[in-house]
């Protein structure tokens, strides 16, 4: 039996705004918006750990908000804004967290750092925006206290395994300084 | 992952309206659970209804003194909104300790609400599981069952539901709120979404086909203090070995059973009278271990113990 030719209805062409610049693209419907990034508008800074939601490598920030690039579909972003890596920061106008990165030697491999610098900044502006986490004693407190468990656990979502722990939070906790 | 076709909802009537039409159709909300899936090829939709967009993310005050939160709320924002983390904080506290910063991001309340088993059997397409496959037999009931389920389980299905956030639901006596392909609006207990897996596992909800959740309400506070109990392997990002949620005299158990495990024995035993530990012992006194997971039995019994003693019960 023949398949029904169905392949006009299998992908979508639609705009986003990448980095600050508006992109039309044409993909296949299961084109994740990990895949997007990486296979279709060549942004390689964002990376492929699990590709399951679990080790945080894809995070980037969509509207600001930071998600999980590889559970979601491409065009369930039409329309939105996303900030990659690149987006955040090239060599010679490095991001200050990318530099307290650099500084704090956060990292070893590096695989996971375009996804913890992307959750990082998220996880700042949410503790900004007084929103709790497992960690906060007073869930009505107006203020986040942001202590190194509240850091911990905010970002429980980013794993490495070269496990420089010790160094990312010392990282996130200069440029948080830096911020107040 | 399965080609499929995709249409983006306007209105939760149509969309519900669309997916009975279309065999196969499923919703796709924030798509933490559902792409997971459809990547495994254990959900193979040939047709996705992306509800993303429609307009049911507020969380409003009901006349009552509750909160009718929408079923696209973000789970990030159902925890930070100063209402819930106020009146309801037992909620707040089941929605943090679940999942990571960038999942409650983009996952839903209506999709927490009806995510599927974390079985490790269940996830892997290589090994039977009725669930999957009608039929099939259960691989955990011999297997690695260590998370698995002690009460309302079945020699079909040895799963458990993975929500934390509906075990404070449960324990809150929420009602959910849902529109049918035909239009019509009815509401039901959050206790009554869910079924124990019996000898029909695959059916896994009193949801009909197409019928659309589009909001969790809340009714007002219960007298008491409140309270979400999680029991886990890691400090953070892992899913429940056990749970309790307390909400004034309301106690619901997660981690236990295919749905949240409303405690109605030991909130009746408590009403007699009962200790801490006999109001345990009265809920628990049907559990059944499956090997690996006989632990959660003493588990059980101790969290539940040591919080209502730590809530003052006798």
């Amino acid at each position: 039996m023949m398949d029904t030719p169905v392949r006009d209805l299998t992908r979508a062409s639609f705009e986003l705004t990448v980095n600050g610049e508006v992109r039309r693209v044409d993909v296949d419907l299961r084109t994740t918006l990990l895949d997007l990034l990486r296979e279709h508008l060549g942004l390689m800074g964002t990376k492929k750990g699990c590709d399951h939601g679990q080790c945080g490598a894809c995070t980037v920030l969509v509207d600001g908000v930071r998600i999980n690039s590889c559970l979601s579909l491409a065009v369930m972003h039409e329309g939105e804004a996303v900030t990659t890596i690149e987006g955040i920061g090239l060599p010679g106008h490095l991001h200050p967290i990318q530099t307290a990165f650099l500084d704090c030697d956060a990292f070893q491999c590096g695989y996971c750092t375009p996804g913890q610098i992307c959750s990082a900044l998220g996880m700042l502006a949410e503790v900004r925006a007084g929103e709790p986490s497992q960690a906060t004693e007073d869930l009505a407190a107006e203020v986040i206290d942001f202590t190194d468990e509240e850091i911990r656990e905010r970002m429980s979502g980013n794993i490495c395994r070269c496990s420089a722990y010790p160094q990312i939070l010392q990282a996130i906790r200069d440029v948080a300084g830096a911020d107040a | 992952m399965r080609p499929f076709t995709y249409e983006r909802a306007i209105d939760a009537a149509g969309a519900a309206k669309a997916a009975a039409k279309i065999p196969g159709a499923r919703f796709l909300a924030g798509g933490t659970n559902l792409l997971d899936l459809m990547k495994l090829e254990i959900e193979r939709p040939g047709h996705v209804i992306d509800i993303g967009r429609l307009p049911l993310a507020d969380i409003v005050e009901t006349a009552d003194g509750g909160l009718r939160i929408g079923a696209m709320a973000t789970n990030s924002a159902v925890a930070s909104d100063r209402r819930v983390r106020t009146k309801f904080p037992v909620l707040a506290q089941a929605i943090l300790s679940g999942a990571s910063g960038q999942l409650r991001n983009k996952a839903t309340v209506g999709g927490n609400l009806l995510q599927r088993t974390r079985c490790a059997y269940f996830y892997d397409p290589a090994k039977p599981c009725n669930k999957r496959q009608p039929g099939a037999g259960c691989s955990a009931l011999a297997g690695l069952n260590r998370g698995h389920a002690i009460l309302g389980a079945s020699e079909a299905c040895v799963a458990v539901n993975p929500s934390d956030m509906a075990v404070a639901l449960s324990a809150l006596e929420a009602m959910v709120e849902a529109v049918a392909p035909s239009g019509a609006m009815r509401s039901f207990a959050v206790d009554q979404t869910h079924r124990l897996p019996g000898d029909a596992p695959h059916i896994e909800t009193n949801l009909e086909t197409g019928e659309l959740v589009t909001a969790i309400v809340l009714p007002p506070p219960p007298v008491g203090r409140q309270q979400y109990r999680k029991v886990r392997d890691r400090a953070s990002y892992a899913g429940g070995l056990f749970s309790l949620a307390v909400a004034g005299k309301n106690l619901s158990l997660g981690a236990v059973a295919l749905k949240p495990w409303r405690a109605t024995k030991a909130e009746a035993a408590l009403a007699g009278g009962a200790s801490p530990a006999e109001a345990a012992d009265a809920e628990l006194s049907q559990t059944q271990g499956r090997g690996r997971n006989d632990f959660k039995l003493v588990l059980a019994r101790r969290v539940i113990t040591a919080a209502l003693e730590e809530g003052g019960a006798r």
